[in-house]
């Protein structure tokens, strides 16, 4: 093991060059997956007929497949019916889809759970379907959904290794690069890299359980 | 749009790895299990030390990525010297990063049991190993069995990571099947159905024996 060797200071810099992509894909992924994920969620808990079986099939099918088999197919075969995304993309689009589907279940039983009498109570007092939603149920329904949405976002930034497969340039891509180097150097460079994603995820995990201890 | 005849020439090739993503999935849940109920045992031992141990072992695997697990077997054991087949390194690595979610679900479980119930089992003359086995295990089973179930099904998704690193499993042969035929679309859309076979019945599955356990109180 060559601790000194594996961080030198140009392989430290290539390493964390591929965590900023990491970070950044991951951030751009959560935030689209957190809008589509409600609106999924919401529809399918409206029951509107049609719309939410729809919405309901998609969520159940992406639900079931792997995350890697969604970034391969849209790098590799939505260029086939000429949707052509680049690797950064390809990625953020797999990522979005597949977690959005998972956010949009945590939306569904989070709204579910909601007390039906608030629903009853709200609607009584004249307010409309709509109202209602957007006023009593949603606000009520999402403090519960915080803290598994927290979770679903530390997934969401291991699962950005993934993209390894097509060769983006993202943490794991990078370490397996410095990995080949020197074989004195693969230990010391995962080392490294499960620092840098324990380091965030752990922070984040910490955050969901303060969440979830302060609603009870 | 569908060329069916990419299934019908190759699915000698897809059937190998579907056989692959099963063999991995069930190989590396026994173990996962038979692991994550010996971390879980630590994690509720009153000892301070075993605890400490326990804790560290689900939070590190809990928080890095699963493709990290796999290359620690994948090229960290031949850095040392220790060449293992690649289905292999794939499998212990699934098996490891998930019997830290097991070990978490056990714990969970068994934690939620209330205290009460252990206190009265001991001062009703039970070891504290009989008071575990006859009192708060069969308590707590109905609390672990629906993330478990849950863990498998992820387990099974999980197992494409073997796709990464050449292990023969369904996406492996996708892309072999794929840089053969040039019908990408056509193989991936295979590939998925084949995972669909596996995952779809595993959720149902796990969805109905939620609804019997919230039954049976």
């Amino acid at each position: 093991m060559d601790f000194i060797g594996a961080y030198n200071p140009d392989n430290l810099r290539f390493l964390l060059e591929g965590f900023l992509l990491t970070l950044q894909t991951a951030f751009t992924a959560i935030v689209l997956s957190f809008v589509l994920g409600i609106l999924l969620g919401v529809l399918r808990y409206a029951r509107i007929p049609v719309v939410s079986w729809i919405v309901g099939l998609f969520v159940e099918l992406i639900r079931n497949l792997p995350l890697l088999l969604l970034i391969v197919f849209a790098k590799l075969a939505l260029p086939e019916v000429g949707i052509k995304l680049g690797l950064f993309w390809s990625t953020v689009a797999a990522l979005t889809v597949f977690e959005a589907a998972m956010i949009a279940e945590i939306v569904r039983s989070g709204l579910n759970s909601v007390d039906k009498g608030q629903i009853e109570a709200a609607r009584s007092s004249g307010l409309g379907y709509t109202q209602t939603l957007w006023h009593i149920v949603l606000p009520l329904g999402l403090r519960r959904m915080v803290p598994p949405i927290v979770s679903q976002f530390i997934s969401l930034l291991k699962d950005t290794s993934l993209a390894v497969s097509i060769s983006l340039a993202e943490l794991m891509h990078n370490a397996k690069i410095i990995s080949g180097q020197n074989v004195n150097f693969v230990f010391p460079i995962l080392i490294a890299a499960a620092v840098l994603y324990f380091a965030v995820n752990y922070t984040l995990s910490l955050l969901a359980r303060r969440m979830e201890a302060r609603q009870v | 749009m569908i060329d069916f005849s990419v299934l019908t020439e190759n699915w000698r090739d897809f059937l190998e790895g579907f056989y692959h993503t099963v063999l991995a999935s069930v190989l590396a849940l026994a173990g996962s299990f038979l692991l994550g109920t010996l971390v879980a045992v630590l994690r509720i031992t009153p000892s301070r030390v075993l605890n400490g141990i326990g804790a560290v072992y689900v939070e590190l695997f809990r928080n890095i990525p699963l493709l990290l697990v796999v290359y620690i077997f994948y090229i960290g054991l031949p850095a040392v010297g220790i060449r293992l087949p690649v289905f292999v390194s794939g499998t212990l690595g699934l098996m490891v990063y998930t019997s830290s979610y097991i070990a978490e679900a056990i714990r969970a479980g068994i934690a939620s049991v209330p205290k009460g119930q252990m206190e009265a089992a001991r001062s009703s003359g039970l070891t504290y190993v009989q008071a575990m086995r006859l009192v708060i295990l069969p308590q707590a089973i109905k609390l672990v069995i629906p993330p478990i179930s849950n863990q498998f099904l992820n387990l099974v998704k999980n197992s494409s990571i073997l796709g990464v690193i050449a292990g023969f499993d369904l996406m492996y042969y996708g892309d072999i099947v794929d840089s053969e035929t040039f019908q990408t679309l056509s193989t991936y859309f295979f590939v998925g159905l084949f995972y669909l076979v596996l995952t779809i019945p595993l959720s149902y599955a796990s969805v109905v024996l939620e609804r019997r356990l919230a039954r049976s109180g």
